[in-house]
Parts: C-alpha cells; sequence; structure tokens
C-alpha cells in the first residue's frame, strides 16, 4: 500500500524531559498503525505535534497531498509524499489529519450537529446556522460508516460510546483521510470496544489510516496491522501481531522482563469488616449518584468495583471515607456504625483510602514529603507531644518509611509536588498502608503510573490482603479489577448490577452489566463465570 | 417489614423542593390574607389606572374598578389553593407556579395598598420598563460576555464612564446621537481592555473588573466635580431623546402606552435583545462564542481562535452597556450625577443569572427588577405605611432573593472566568 504518511526524525523536548528523541514513523494507505507505550513514553506529544497542537524542534513531517495533481518536483517530495509545517490544528484539518482526544473535544450543551459542525459551521448567507443541512450531511457520513447517532440530540444525554462516534463522524465531517485515536477504549465498556473495533475496520475498508495510540497489549494484538513501541521518547522497534507476542510487547515497552500475570494466593476471607446497606449519596449537582448500594468486604479478600467512570463510584467512595454526606442507609466498619461520621473518625476505625485524585485529594502538595507521610497521624503521639509537633520523629518515621517503601525522591524534604506520579502514589501508600488499618478503600490506585509502580501498588495491595486486611478496590480497568479481586460487583449509575467471584468471570457478562443489561438479561446472553482465564496485567 | 416501615417514615418526613414551594405557597397565601385581607371595611374600592398619565396617543379606555376585599380573597384562595397542590401533587413547571402566586401577592398588595385610592397600573407598567431598560442592556452585555467565558463585573464602571461621555459629548457637539455614539464608543475601549486584562494576560477577571469600578467611581466624580458641576450648561445640560411613539402600535390601549411610546434607547434594548438573541443562538458566531464559553480547549482543536472569539464577545457586550450608561444621561435626565448607575449594572448581573444566560430570560427578569424599582415610588406617592428607606431597599431585596436561588438554578457557562491557556 502507498504511504499517505512519514514522520522523520521528529524532536520535541520540554523542560526536563525529552518527550520525543528523533522519531521516524510511516503510515501506509488503509492500515491501523498502533502506538504502544507506557503512560509518558511521548505517544501523545507525538500526535500532538502531528495535530499541529505542539510544534517540533527538529524532524519533518511528510504527507500525500490532498490534490495529487499539486505535487511539487521539487526535492521534498518522495514516494509521492511532500514535506508540510503543521502549525496548527487548522493546518492539520486542511491536510486531511483529525484527532480523537483521549478526553473527547465536544461542548456536552451542544447538539451533535452543532458539535459536528463547529468551526466548518453549514450556513445560510454565511451568518446563520443551517441546521438541517449539517443534520443531512452527518446522516449520510453515519449511513456510509455505520457510525449511528441522532444529530439533534444534546451531546450532554449521549453515552460515553456514542459521544466517540460524534468525535469520530467530526473527523469524517471535515473529510479527515488520517485519524489518530488516542486511547479510544479507556472509557468504553467491553461491548463498545468491539464495536469501536468494527467501525474503525469499516473505515480503514474505505481508504482511511488510522493511528491507535494505547498501552493496553489485547487491544494491540486484536487491531492494528502494524505496532511501533515507543520508550523515553524513542521508538524501540516496529512490528505486526503475527511477529510477537504479549509479553515481548510488553518487555519492549519496560525496557524488561515483565511479569504479566498477577499470583495471588489463595485465601478464605473471614469476618465482615466492611458492610453497606442501602446506600443513597448525592452528587455535586444534588443527583441521586449512589442509589441504594449493598454490599459487604471481608478480611483477607478483595472487593472490586468495576463500570465505567462516573457511575457513582466516586461518590461512593467519597460517603465511605466520610467526604460526602449520606443521605439514606448505613455503613458499618467492623460493626460499628459510621454512618456520617466524620473522615478522622473513619481513619481512626483503622480505614486507609488511596484516593482518585492523588494530588487533589491524596497530598498536600506544597508541603514536603515528610509532613505527607504523617497526614493521618501528626497529631497523635509520638509526632505530637501536647499542641507541639514533633518535627525529629517525623522527618525519622518518613526516611524510614520512605526507605521502605522505595520512594525515589532527593530527600524527604523536598515538596510534593516535585515528585513524579508513581513516587507520589507511593507516598500516599506508604502513609496509607504503614498504618495498621483493618480496611483500605482504593479508587483507581494505579491511573497514570509506570508499569514498575503499577507492579509494586498491585503487590502492596496483595500483601495486605495476606496479613489479612479487608480491601475495596474501585477501577475502571477491568483487567486490574479482574486481575486483583476475589470478587467483582459492577456498578452502573449507582447500583450495582451484581457481585460475582472473579475466579473464572466472564468479561463480556461483566461488559454487558457495565452497559447497564439487568443480570438476569445478562445472564441469557453470556454465563458469569467461564473456564478460569489468564489475566494480563494492564499498564 | 420494619426497615420499609421505616424507610417510608423517612420519605415522608424527607421535603423535597417541590414540597417547599408548596409551603411558601401556604404561607404567603396566609400572610396575604392576615395583613391585607384581614379588617378591611366593606365597601371599599381599589381603583387601577388604565391609561396612562402623559399625554398618550393611546384609545382611551375605562378604568378598572375592583372590591378591595373580594379582590383580596380571590388572590388568597388561588395562592392557597396552588400551594396545596404544590405541597401535595408537586408540578413540574413550579417556577412558572411561583411566577403566577408572586403576581398573585403582588396583586393583592396593590389593592390594599391603594384601597380606597386610584393607582395607575399602565402607568407603573410603563415605568418599570423604562427602568429595566438599563438593568437590561447590563445584563445583555453580561451575556455576550460569559457566554464567551469571560465574567465582567465592570459592567457597572463601564456605564458609569459611558453615562458621563455620554453627556459631555451630547452637551458639547448640542447632539444625542453624538453623545450615544461617544457612549457606545467609551464603553467598547473600557471593555477591550477588561478583555486584554482577562483574555491576554489571565489577571484574575474579578481583580480587573474591580479596578475599572474603583477607577470609574473616582474619575467621574472628579470630573464631575471638577468640570461639569461649574459649567454645567457648557458640559452638563444635554437634554433627552423625545419620546416617540410608533404610529398605530402606540394606540392599542395598554400595551401602546406600555412598549410603543418610549425613548430611542429603550427601543435600542428592545432591539438588542432580540439581535443577541439571534446572535447567539441562530449564527456560525453566537455557535463559536457558546463553544468557546462551554469548552474552549474543544473549540481550539478545531481551529477557532478562542481569544478573537472572546475579545470581540467582550467589546461587543461593551458596546451594550455603554447604550446602558448612556440612557442615565441623555435617555433620562440629561444630566450627570455622581455614582448615578446606582449599582444597576450588578442587577444586571442578577438579571443575566436569574434570566439563566439567555437574552429573553434576563429581559424578562430585568422587567422584574424595573417593577420593584417603579413599585417601591409609586407606593412612596400612595404614602404606605412603610418608611421610605425599606421601599427603597426593594429592588435590591429582590436582587437577594433571586441570587439566593429561590426559583430553580442555572448552570453558568462552564469555562465562565477561566482564562484559556493553549
Amino acid at each position: 500500500m502507498p504511504l499517505v504518511l512519514e514522520l522523520r526524525g521528529i524532536t520535541k523536548a520540554f523542560p526536563g524531559v525529552l518527550a520525543n528523541d528523533h522519531i521516524d514513523l510511516t503510515l501506509e494507505e488503509g492500515e491501523i498503525h498502533a502506538l504502544l507505550g507506557e503512560n509518558g513514553a511521548g505517544k501523545s506529544t507525538l500526535m500532538n505535534i502531528l495535530y499541529g497542537l505542539y510544534q517540533p524542534d527538529e524532524g519533518q513531517i511528510f504527507l500525500r497531498p490532498r490534490n495529487r495533481s499539486a505535487i511539487p518536483a521539487s526535492a521534498a517530495s518522495r514516494d509521492g509524499l511532500v514535506e508540510v509545517k503543521i502549525h496548527s490544528p487548522n493546518d492539520a484539518i486542511a491536510q486531511g489529519i483529525g484527532m480523537v482526544h483521549q478526553h473527547f473535544m465536544l461542548v456536552p450543551p451542544l447538539t451533535v450537529a452543532e458539535n459536528v459542525m463547529l468551526g466548518l459551521e453549514s450556513t445560510r448567507g454565511g451568518i446563520f446556522l443551517d441546521q438541517r443541512a449539517a443534520a443531512q450531511r452527518i446522516r449520510e457520513i453515519s449511513q456510509q460508516y455505520g457510525l449511528e447517532v441522532d444529530p439533534d440530540a444534546y451531546v450532554r444525554d449521549l453515552p460515553v460510546g456514542v459521544q466517540q462516534r460524534v468525535e469520530i463522524i467530526k473527523l469524517l465531517y471535515r473529510e479527515a483521510d488520517i485519524l489518530i485515536l488516542d486511547e479510544p477504549t479507556a472509557v468504553l465498556t467491553p461491548q463498545e470496544v468491539d464495536r469501536l473495533f468494527s467501525t474503525i475496520k469499516n473505515l480503514v475498508k474505505q481508504g482511511k489510516s488510522i493511528i491507535f495510540i494505547t498501552h493496553k497489549l489485547r487491544e494491540v494484538m486484536e487491531i492494528a496491522d502494524r505496532i511501533t513501541v515507543l520508550r523515553n521518547g524513542r521508538v524501540v522497534g516496529t512490528t505486526t501481531p503475527a511477529q510477537t507476542t504479549p509479553a515481548e510487547l510488553a518487555a519492549m515497552m519496560v525496557g524488561r522482563q515483565v511479569d504479566l500475570v498477577v499470583h495471588k494466593e489463595s485465601l478464605t476471607p473471614g469476618e465482615v469488616v466492611l458492610e453497606v446497606k442501602d446506600l443513597q449519596v448525592l452528587d455535586d449537582r444534588q443527583h441521586l449518584a449512589v442509589n441504594g448500594v449493598s454490599f459487604e468486604v471481608r478480611e483477607r479478600e478483595i472487593l472490586g468495583i468495576a463500570g465505567v467512570q462516573g457511575n457513582g463510584q466516586t461518590e461512593l467512595v467519597e460517603a465511605l471515607t466520610g467526604l460526602r454526606p449520606v443521605i439514606a442507609g448505613e455503613i458499618r466498619i467492623l460493626g460499628t456504625p459510621v454512618t456520617n461520621a466524620n473522615p478522622r473518625q473513619i481513619l481512626e476505625k483503622g480505614v486507609a483510602h488511596v484516593p482518585e485524585d492523588r494530588q487533589r485529594d491524596g497530598l498536600v502538595l506544597s508541603r514536603p514529603v515528610h509532613d505527607n507521610l504523617v497526614l493521618c497521624t501528626y497529631y497523635l503521639p509520638p509526632f505530637a507531644k501536647g499542641i507541639n509537633i514533633q518535627e525529629d520523629t517525623i522527618i525519622a518515621t518518613a526516611s524510614r518509611l520512605v526507605e521502605e517503601f522505595d520512594v525515589r525522591t532527593p530527600s524527604v524534604f523536598v515538596p510534593a509536588s516535585t515528585l513524579s506520579g508513581g513516587n507520589q502514589q507511593k507516598v500516599i501508600v506508604a502513609r496509607e498502608f504503614s498504618r495498621p488499618v483493618k480496611l483500605i478503600i482504593a479508587a483507581q490506585p494505579t491511573r497514570g503510573l509506570d508499569v514498575g509502580s503499577i507492579e509494586y501498588i498491585h503487590q502492596r495491595i496483595l500483601q495486605k490482603r495476606s496479613e489479612g486486611t479487608a480491601v475495596l478496590l474501585v477501577s475502571p480497568e477491568l483487567d486490574e479489577i479482574i486481575a486483583l479481586s476475589d470478587r467483582i460487583a459492577v456498578m452502573y449509575r449507582g447500583r450495582i448490577m451484581d457481585i460475582v467471584p472473579a475466579k473464572g468471570v466472564n468479561r463480556e457478562y461483566l461488559g454487558l452489566l457495565m452497559a447497564g443489561v439487568e443480570a438476569s438479561e445478562a445472564a441469557k446472553v453470556a454465563p458469569p463465570t467461564i473456564g478460569v482465564e489468564e489475566v494480563e496485567r494492564v499498564f | 417489614m420494619a426497615t420499609t416501615a421505616v424507610r417510608a417514615q423517612q420519605k415522608a418526613f424527607t421535603l423535597g423542593r417541590s414540597q417547599w414551594l408548596g409551603i411558601v405557597f401556604l404561607i404567603a397565601g396566609l400572610l396575604t390574607f392576615l395583613f391585607f385581607g384581614r379588617g378591611l371595611e366593606a365597601g371599599i374600592k381599589t381603583k387601577f389606572g388604565l391609561n396612562p398619565g402623559f399625554a398618550s396617543q393611546a384609545i382611551p379606555i375605562p378604568d378598572l374598578v375592583l372590591p378591595t376585599q373580594p379582590t383580596i380573597y380571590a388572590m388568597v384562595l388561588i395562592m392557597l389553593l396552588l400551594g396545596v397542590l404544590q405541597l401535595v401533587r408537586g408540578f413540574r413547571f413550579a417556577d412558572a407556579l411561583l411566577g403566577v402566586v408572586a403576581l398573585c401577592f403582588v396583586f393583592a398588595f396593590l389593592t390594599w395598598a391603594a384601597r380606597g385610592k386610584s393607582f395607575n397600573l399602565v402607568g407603573m407598567l410603563g415605568s418599570s420598563l423604562v427602568r429595566a431598560t438599563p438593568i437590561a442592556l447590563a445584563a445583555l452585555c453580561g451575556i455576550m460576555c460569559e457566554r464567551s467565558g469571560v465574567v465582567n463585573i465592570a459592567i457597572e464602571g463601564i456605564m458609569l464612564i459611558s453615562a458621563q461621555v455620554a453627556v459631555v459629548v451630547a452637551t458639547v457637539t448640542k447632539n444625542l446621537y453624538a453623545g450615544l455614539v461617544a457612549a457606545i464608543l467609551s464603553g467598547a475601549i473600557i471593555s477591550a481592555f477588561h478583555a486584554a486584562m482577562a483574555v491576554s494576560f489571565k489577571v484574575d477577571q474579578i481583580v480587573s473588573a474591580t479596578a475599572i469600578n474603583i477607577f470609574a467611581t473616582g474619575a467621574t466624580s472628579f470630573i464631575s466635580a471638577r468640570f461639569l458641576e461649574k459649567n454645567t450648561n457648557l458640559l452638563n445640560n444635554s437634554g433627552t431623546f423625545r419620546i416617540i411613539s410608533i404610529p398605530l402600535l402606540s394606540k392599542i390601549p395598554i400595551l401602546g402606552p406600555i412598549f410603543f411610546e418610549n425613548g430611542l434607547i429603550v427601543y435600542l434594548m428592545l432591539i438588542l435583545t432580540v439581535l443577541v438573541h439571534i446572535l447567539l443562538f441562530y449564527t456560525k458566531w453566537g455557535l463559536r462564542v457558546r463553544a468557546v464559553g462551554e469548552h474552549p480547549r474543544a473549540a481550539d482543536t478545531l481551529g477557532i481562535n478562542v481569544y478573537l472569539v472572546r475579545y470581540v464577545s467582550v467589546i461587543l457586550g461593551g458596546m451594550i452597556a455603554g447604550i446602558g450608561g448612556a440612557y442615565f444621561t441623555i435617555g433620562s435626565v440629561g444630566r450627570f450625577d455622581e455614582i448615578m448607575t446606582a449599582g444597576k449594572g450588578f442587577i444586571g448581573l442578577a438579571a443575566m443569572i436569574f434570566g439563566k444566560w439567555a437574552p429573553f430570560g434576563a429581559f424578562a427578569s430585568s422587567i422584574l427588577f424595573g417593577f420593584a424599582d417603579s413599585l417601591q415610588i409609586k407606593l412612596q406617592i400612595l404614602r404606605v405605611p412603610i418608611p421610605s428607606e425599606f421601599l427603597l431597599m426593594a429592588p435590591y431585596i429582590v436582587t437577594m432573593i433571586v441570587l439566593t436561588g429561590v426559583v430553580g438554578r442555572a448552570e453558568p457557562p462552564a469555562a465562565d472566568g477561566q482564562p484559556y491557556e493553549k
């Protein structure tokens, strides 16, 4: 197939990091080219350069011209490609490049048609919007590529999977030939992922070329024609699914052999530690975000809460940790009611909390690491005597914890903000896990971390489980949930759809629940458990 | 079983907003009965004038004469009925119901206040519109700015300066239109400064706008004291736009004198309300403004110049506020007094919020504020036994009630007040 795009020697430095170091990449017509790498490997930077959001420090971009007769016979031309400079998204759009960003670039209170035509409006007389013409064009695109969507619907009312379709239609409306999809599966249920993949295959059949950015090995093996692996801003290699294995790809991504399987001791759960009954919690907009949730978590057990983000998990965790009022229902820890207790009372019951947003809720970023390590206990001896803080004891303890939990920091005196994401998370884990805790509530504990940190945090959680702690694990990453949990609860629109044992669980069944299908209906389509499946670790 | 009983009990005791509104309706009804309905002499009547007091082209119609006590009792009955219905059933359009109850309350109050006397209803409604004019223009300015994501609390200051510029230019050139144009231009210049601070330099928008307000108060007061007061006839005596009666339409009873016998700036306000609505919701530019105010990054990725959109919106808004400023001088009294805007710019912002950032909503809420303002004056004339200082507070009290969210809360544009970083 002829080339449509070639990147040559792209280099981009940010203060302190070389995000892209002489990257070469080619894209053929009708190809799905996966760009694989850990967080911070430079995938997004590269694509933002291609989309005109950043300017490269060095390197060239060659494209197939949209107008074939316009190919100049100059030296810059090669294989029918011409060098282009992309200064802004406008340039990229004009060159036929479109991008679906990881965080959707949709305006929720506007309609689908308005979102799609924004910036390239259908008008009457150049002034007045022509909604009908735009809607007509969207319907044509929908039909041609099998992307069902109602042009008159408001984006805020659409489920995430449909919003993503709107994003893709936006690109097709601008007649993009090269589609960049940045982590498109991060927010989808397994079924929505399947649907996305069939859309992608349909698109390449019609001559579009796709760059698929991801860190999930399974997806790469399933959909890519070619795979380019990035690490620390460099290309490690380019391969095809036929020539490689997930283990090999993982090794390329991380730079060493990685154990893809989480080894979990089999244990018998003990006493009930956390008991939640008919819990109701409101979100910030005073809507019922948690609607009658009941479950229990026992000693030596991990209960995983799966579900697409935004289905009430955040509010549930906040209610359990005393950060959000409970309007109905009951929470008991070791039999004591703690409904609407304040965070300190809950914490003193032996609860550790690893919050979802570590920078907002987990750390005081401007304070030194040693202060952050005693945030839960600074008011107790030996860190306080009366009203005096015992600085020396705090520093000594902090230094020990930094050592023990392998926090990579120049010293305990630097502000927490200067640490990398993985090390910030280790500070939180060190603080929370070093106390004698009975219950760990961990919300997305590995979000955005590098593989080393993910392995480490998984291992620490499992170690706590072996020590007899009960663990409530909330994560939108289904792989993480399946790999770590003993039982899995699926949350959808504030309700728990079902709770199933994790061993041999059927991913498809979970996917149906995540999409809101009732357990009884879902079980007719897919059995809740199938044979024992080897679960790969996620990155 | 026990748990279900407990839960049912809990449910009965938790009052939603719907029930609260019902209770508020009932209380309003009871208060009306206690304070206005009881103890009136039988047979006393209230006369509502339906013809404007000034020389009007409208065809005269007979005035409305109502028996005071039965009228008040009818209002009380409606309020109690709606209250019971709302408490028991709950309506989806509770806000509309709240409007009806408020209207009943006000009408009952007026009937009581004007008992045995005559009260010119059309005259008061007409003056409500006139008094709503600067508020509505300020609200339109706010809508233009905030829809694009820039908070503008400098409207007060912009109006104050424009008011002064308008009267001085109009007096010097002896041309009111020149004064109006100058006011619009000065509005544009000051808001361009605010835009530069907010958009390019990413200064805190509240701080930047507060600075403008303080500057406006100081500068206009200084100029007024130093120059205008000493040379009133040379600098501060412009005359005002005369009343324009629209042929035919002004002859309609009640509506004619309210809407179609006004000064230029009132008409401009009405036209601008419609224009801004069309601009925002039916044009390419408006779509971009709304997108930029909600999700600037999304607009940016589609090649829209976020900064340009914000600059233009804020400057256009400033021009509208300039017209609002001109109203105070060349639109109403023909001279400048210190701090004569008296918080109308801020009330305009309240009207914008109450109107859910939409031109027609803002217009309707401006009328409410204008009504409170003109009511206060009428009540003083009627010699209602309430101290005039309290009556003067009426528009501001209405503002506070509105802002506490008694009426359904609206969401501001998502990126309102946030500088955009590329």
